[in-house]
């Protein structure tokens, strides 16, 4: 929670969360258990800090006056069910069964008006309480005024991928996102617009925002602001068919420098490589011209994913398997083995072709 | 009345008894055979649902699994759902409700016993039609085929587009038939409980659970409905050229979600409010005294009733709703937790002063009381709108419904097939099986579904067949399936003593438990009348009335 609580980025919202941030912070200790594994998982494999999947470990505005709201109504519901607990566990020791009692009826009692009140009006004035403290998390994270300079991402789901346009920049790009990082003092932040080509999806990285759903026919809205830089995971969470579950999200958070030089690179059409002239003509001789694009070339297949820079991403398949030259292979052959259900078809290539068109794509950065 | 319906009489049974015995249960309109058919049905299918459970868990047990194929993956979660929810918790409920009300009201069978044994042959054969989509689910184009779009069937993936073949439409009818099945049921009971109660039962002397059955029976009148025109609506898409559904063609996928949950909220209410009843009448038994507040708790079902009718939309808060509905549906799901507390405070002070007897039956309640907090506690997490855009879709949204309805619902009917099973077979369950049984469902309970929460915090959304070994996902996963190996045994424990003691327990007598209502006046198992002569009641509890003449309850109310 220390980490941003003294972030002021100037908009409304930020400044109507302080008081609560100063609320959950004592309550820190009663959360220890998801502190201490939120720790855990935020360190990689090769000992670097990295960026997990934890709701309470929140990079972004959205996601943090989502856990602030949610250590609040953890403890009122903790409160709750202490005193509940502790009546039950109380009722069931003292009034159990004992052997004097055998035959013995205890005195009937039927009812109290007095205590049905009580019990009445306390709970409702709990829930006149959690709900205004909620009213004011929706009112501040939905109805935030987008920037005239924020950042615009369209996405667009897929079974089983995801589709990125930056409209204002004239990049197309898919399964990594990349976003600006967002100073407090300069906020950039970025709103995305989520559409759907087919069946429903959601769009879920957990440490930056909530998920919202990409449905077709019924476009949304949501916004990020990372405040600290690195690779962002996440996930499709609206099951959308056969692999939902390998429809994986990357999102990387860049410095302003970092930024601006991807979006230099996305924006330079597909690079001419004359070595790999082989692999383009397989490329554009069979079906994969058909589904995928590459910028400056006759292929601007739309189905499937842009490969105008696809070197310049970590992995393929949606996040399915890192991107090789061996996976590569292995996809283009038979995508079955990466990602069985996955809609792009087993290309039967020869040897002399599958090689060429790896080829191909390794040029294309 | 009903005395001109009660089934044929046992007729000669000279060459094959057993034929006879079975063409009296096939053709049976007798409440208390139906009542049992449903149960029995019932836990055919919990075992079914079971084994779907077990295969999901095996197939999640460390990422990476390779068990089960997605494919496959997606067919268990989604018979899984379908198959707990509409043909098992709905009918074992119907069972009990079909078995108890009369003998609760002093009535001799249902209002309409043939339309009784036509809404559970509906519902049963219902199950029948899902199930044979194994065989037939890809009819003329190949091998057969579960349905696998999830047990909402999300439009667009419940469209042809996106569902060929015909798994879906296995899915639509027999969610449609079964659904007028539980139509049948609930016209039923509302109009025995209306209408056949016994003189001197006036609605405000009828036991708890003949009140929260009328309430609950309401209820399946108004959700059911529009469950049955979506599917009607979605058949219309598939096979009519519809597009209600169709996005590709300028339908809606939200009009679906609006239409499924409106019957898919107030569903949980319908599933845990005859659960409330079973509690209602344990709980006093056991702990020796009357409901506390008995008119506050026929209230507060009648409230939560209400309220839980206009809640649907939290089902709905990542949609992307505006922030004026999102609040009025966190406002609306708040509220219900009242009326709900409100239940719970009664059953402790029901609890509070009495002499409790820790059999079997009060085990189960005490477990129920326990989860049910928690499930409650956690429903308010989730009804927090923006707590919910992360949590939803999540394992932990996984972790509270199975709280509810594991940890609630089927904690309190255990409860109550120890209780009444005496009454339905005449002979008691084992006591030291059914302890066996209640403390290895408890910690398979808890340690599959108190950890699963915590996949749901660090990311996990349901519904994916496997996982990357990279989000630390593995351990907590691990424990979950372990947890849910030992429910399984339990199960196996629970099956045994229902085999066991049909056969071997001790006689139980009409009144096992010393308890207060109708069904323990008349013999176990009752005769095919209910009762020789219809009893006259003069307060909430005729058999304390009866056993202590000194001191009855008529005088008080």
């Amino acid at each position: 929670m220390a980490r941003n609580s003294g972030v002021k980025n100037g908009r409304k919202e930020m400044s109507a969360r302080r008081t609560k941030s100063v609320l959950s912070r004592g309550w820190q200790i009663v959360l220890l258990p998801f502190w201490s594994t939120s720790a855990l998982w935020a360190v990689g494999p090769d000992g670097t800090p990295s960026n997990g999947t934890n709701i309470f470990s929140p990079a972004s505005t959205p996601a943090k006056s989502i856990a602030d709201l949610s250590i609040f109504v953890l403890v009122i519901t903790g409160i709750i069910f202490v005193v509940v607990f502790a009546l039950l566990f109380y009722s069931v020791v003292k009034f159990r069964m004992r052997a004097m009692d055998a035959g013995r009826e205890p005195a009937q009692v039927y009812g109290s008006t007095q205590i049905e009140l009580a019990w009445t009006i306390i709970p409702t004035l709990i829930v006149v309480v959690l709900f205004l403290a909620t009213a004011r998390v929706i009112h501040a994270v939905q109805d935030a005024p987008e920037p005239s300079d924020a950042v615009e991402v369209t996405v667009i789901g897929h079974q089983y991928w995801w589709e990125f346009r930056y409209p204002k920049l004239g990049i197309v790009t898919a399964n990594e996102l990349h976003i600006p990082v967002s100073n407090p003092s300069h906020p950039t932040p970025t709103f995305l617009q989520l559409l759907s080509v087919d069946t429903d999806h959601s769009f879920w990285a957990p440490e930056l925002a909530g998920k919202t759903d990409l449905i077709p026919n019924h476009p949304n809205r949501m916004w990020v602001d990372p405040q600290r830089t690195g690779v962002f995971l996440g996930q499709c969470a609206q099951y959308c068919g056969t692999q939902h579950a390998k429809m994986l999200l990357r999102i990387s958070v860049d410095g302003p420098e970092d930024f601006a030089n991807w979006v230099r690179a996305q924006q330079r059409p597909g690079v001419e490589d004359a070595g790999a002239i082989a692999g383009r003509r397989v490329f554009e001789r069979n079906a994969c011209m058909n589904c995928h694009a590459v910028g400056g070339t006759p292929a601007d297949g739309r189905f499937g994913p842009d490969l105008t820079h696809l070197m310049s991403r970590t992995t393929i398949a949606a996040g399915a398997a890192e991107n090789t030259r061996d996976n590569l292979r292995l996809w283009i052959q038979n995508p079955s083995a990466i990602k069985p259900g996955s809609l792009m078809p087993a290309m039967k290539l020869n040897v002399a072709d599958l090689d060429a068109v790896v080829s191909y794509m390794q040029t294309l950065h | 009345m009903s005395s001109n319906v009660i089934t044929v009489s046992v007729g000669q049974t000279d060459a094959k008894p057993w034929v006879d015995e079975l063409h009296q249960w096939l053709a049976t309109v007798d409440h208390k055979r139906l009542g049992i058919l449903y149960i029995v049905s019932a836990l055919m299918f919990l075992v079914i649902g079971g084994v779907e459970a077990l295969i999901i868990r095996i197939q999640l047990m460390h990422s990476h699994n390779n068990f089960v194929s997605p494919e496959v993956f997606n067919r268990m979660f989604t018979m899984h759902g379908t198959t707990m929810i509409f043909f098992v918790a709905m009918p074992v409920l119907f069972g009990f409700a079909n078995y108890l009300v009369p003998l609760m009201i002093g009535a001799r069978d249902m209002a309409f016993p043939r339309l009784n044994a036509f809404s559970f042959w509906l519902s049963f054969f219902g199950a029948l039609l899902l199930y044979f989509s194994f065989l037939g689910g890809s009819g003329l184009y190949g091998a057969g085929n579960a349905p696998d779009v999830g047990w909402w069937s999300y439009a667009p993936l419940g469209a042809q587009a996106f569902s060929p073949g015909h798994s879906s439409d296995y899915w639509t009818l027999s969610l449609l038939v079964s659904g007028f099945g539980s139509i049948g049921t609930a016209i039923n009971i509302i109009a025995t409980i209306l209408c056949l109660r016994c003189p001197g039962m006036k609605l405000n002397r009828m036991p708890l659970f003949a009140w929260l059955n009328l309430v609950m029976a309401g209820m399946v009148l108004i959700a059911i409905t529009p469950l049955s025109a979506a599917q009607i609506m979605l058949l219309i898409d598939r096979y009519l050229g519809g597009h209600f559904f169709d996005t590709q063609a300028g339908g809606s996928a939200v009009l679906w979600m609006h239409f499924f949950w409106i019957f898919g909220h107030p569903e949980v209410y319908v599933l845990i409010i005859p659960c409330f009843a079973f509690m209602s009448e344990i709980i006093p038994v056991f702990s020796r005294k009357p409901i506390f507040g008995y008119p506050v708790m026929v209230a507060a079902t009648v409230c939560i009733a209400f309220v839980s009718m206009s809640v649907w939309a939290h089902h709905m808060f990542t949609i992307g709703m505006n922030s004026y509905a999102n609040s009025f549906f966190t406002l609306t799901t708040m509220v219900v937790g009242v009326p709900t507390g409100i239940k719970i405070f009664n059953w402790i002070g029901t609890m509070w002063g009495g002499r409790i007897q820790f059999k079997t039956p009060m085990l189960f309640s005490i477990g129920f009381l326990f989860q049910f907090l928690i499930a409650g506690l956690t429903g308010i997490m989730m009804a927090a709108s923006p707590f919910d855009w992360q949590l939803s879709l999540s394992y932990f949204v996984v972790a509270h419904f199975h709280y509810v309805i594991v940890g609630g619902i089927l904690f309190a009917l255990f409860g109550a097939f120890y209780y009444w099973y005496p009454k339905m077979t005449g002979r008691m369950l084992s006591e030291s099986l059914g302890k066996w049984h209640f403390w290895l469902f408890l910690i398979g309970f808890h340690l599959t579904f108190d950890v699963m929460h915590v996949p749901g915090i660090l990311g996990m959304p349901r519904r994916i067949y496997t996982y990357e070994p990279s989000r630390g996902w593995d351990t907590l996963n691990f424990i979950i399936s372990i947890g849910a190996f030992i429910q399984a045994l339990a199960i196996l424990v629970f099956v045994a003593n229902l085999i066991v003691s049909y056969f071997k327990g001790d006689k139980a007598g009409n009144d096992p438990w010393d308890a207060w209502t109708l069904e323990w006046s008349v013999s176990s198992p009752p005769p095919a009348y209910n009762f020789a002569t219809v009893p006259t009641v003069a307060s909430r509890r005729p058999l304390w009335d009866h056993k202590h003449p000194e001191d009855p309850d008529s005088r008080y109310e």
